[in-house]
């Protein structure tokens, strides 16, 4: 199964300014001066080795977009926040002419997680089928309320594709384009839902927008059980640890520390954070990963579990 | 878990030992509910020499505990922390959050600074 990230950010899409674009470019051309960089042939390699992730790239500014390839004859997609404009390119370029049909499942209906699908373009191709399941009774409502007057000039009557809402119950499979998909109920204001997809043998936990109280050990064992032998687990770490249980309590988001915990008593190989705060530029989100990877390693006790901080563009075959 | 506790002046020193986690968390919770509730102004000084290891579980029984005592008008610090448990603290960014010093001594100078004699003079 290959997982793309298209949108990782929370909240809100955040963009590089032209001020964070010089430093960087500034940052990498003195590193080319001290690593001795002299020639053509080693720029690339210069890049792709001695350079900080945080330098030669960036995390990204799209809110939650995330697509799960399993070579099914579907597409399956959680969440159409503003990384599914790219997407949406994307799938008519490797469908032209053959409309496809698309899979949705949508943690929650807040603006973030929403807000590409007017600009989502299969939405306008006749022929094309999408189904955008949750558990929310309020899930067609919120898109049909995004796009109408007066927030968006075409109203969602006039999309072209052929659009259903699937109503799914957390804690039920559904069978779906070869996925096994189980919700469940998740940690949010107006609640969430994270979704366990199986397919051939492999397992990716979609869990954004998910608050952990950690004063309910029923509660965790929950969600233990639910990322139980995950192959990859898409977890919201928003939040520092102390933010999340101090200033920012009940804002319905997480930490890496209980990511960590979490995917190590679950047995989980993976762990993605996602959903990272708009207001971190790359180098403190890069920092974030840092002590991410070393408190897996303080906190170890078998397997080893792999850390990954997301990145828009990024694709992970699990 | 065991939490040995000694008074100083104007200040408790609560020596916690072993393991701070999801096993002991709950029973850890519950004795500084009492602790800080019957400090009444008195500095509470954490020395965590004997802690081993804080899982979030225990890293959200000291926010817990800090807003218990920020209620009841006891300051509040943290000391002697071992390398792991230091390093979860700053990862965590308790840090930001705490008041944390090398030493009970550093801390109760700081925040109960008339307990000194009596802690010096031990």
């Amino acid at each position: 199964m290959r997982v793309r990230f298209w949108g990782t950010r929370g909240s809100i899409p955040v963009a590089l300014t032209a001020a964070e674009i010089r430093r960087k470019v500034e940052h990498a051309l003195l590193a080319a001066v001290d690593h001795g960089v002299c020639t053509r042939e080693q720029v690339r390699p210069f890049l792709e080795k001695q350079l900080d992730f945080s330098v030669s790239h960036t995390y990204g500014g799209h809110s939650p977009c995330v697509e799960l390839d399993a070579g099914g004859r579907e597409i399956t997609i959680c969440d159409l926040g503003s990384g599914s404009r790219p997407l949406g390119h994307h799938i008519l370029s490797r469908t032209a002419g053959h409309p496809p049909t698309i899979n949705v499942f949508m943690s929650h209906v807040h603006w973030d997680h929403i807000m590409g699908f007017p600009f989502f373009a299969p939405a306008y191709v006749p022929g094309t089928t999408i189904r955008i399941h949750g558990c929310h009774d309020v899930l067609e409502h919120a898109f049909r309320l995004q796009q109408s007057r007066p927030c968006f000039p075409v109203d969602f009557s006039r999309l072209a594709a052929h659009i259903e809402f699937v109503r799914l119950q957390p804690g039920v499979t559904a069978e779906i384009d070869g996925f096994h998909v189980t919700p469940m109920l998740q940690r949010h204001t107006g609640d969430s839902y994270g979704y366990r997809f199986e397919n051939g043998g492999k397992t990716v936990v979609y869990s954004t927008d998910s608050e952990h109280k950690l004063d309910d050990s029923a509660e965790t064992q929950s969600f233990v059980d639910f990322f139980r032998d995950a192959d990859m687990i898409i977890f919201d770490a928003m939040y520092s640890f102390a933010d999340a249980v101090s200033v920012k309590e009940d804002w319905g988001h997480s930490s890496n520390i209980v990511g960590v915990e979490l995917a190590q008593m679950a047995g989980a190989k993976r762990l993605c954070l996602f959903h990272h705060e708009p207001a971190f530029d790359d180098e403190r989100i890069a920092a974030v990963l840092r002590e991410t990877v070393r408190f897996e390693e303080l906190t170890r006790t078998s397997q080893r579990l792999e850390v990954f901080a997301t990145y828009d563009g990024q694709e992970i075959e699990v | 878990m065991d939490i040995r506790q000694s008074r100083f002046g104007g200040a408790i020193v609560l020596l916690p030992v072993g393991r701070i986690d999801h096993a002991t968390s709950e029973d850890f919770r519950a004795q500084l509910e009492i602790i800080v509730a019957s400090a009444a102004g008195e500095a509470l000084i954490f020395d965590l020499t004997r802690v081993e290891y804080i899982s979030s579980a225990g890293l959200r029984c000291f926010m817990l505990a800090s807003k218990q005592a920020k209620m009841h008008g006891s300051p509040m610090a943290v000391a002697g922390l071992q390398p792991v448990v230091k390093e979860i603290f700053e990862i965590s960014r308790f840090t930001l959050v705490f008041e944390v010093f090398p030493t009970v001594r550093d801390a109760i100078a700081t925040v109960a600074p008339g307990a000194l004699s009596a802690y010096d003079g031990r």
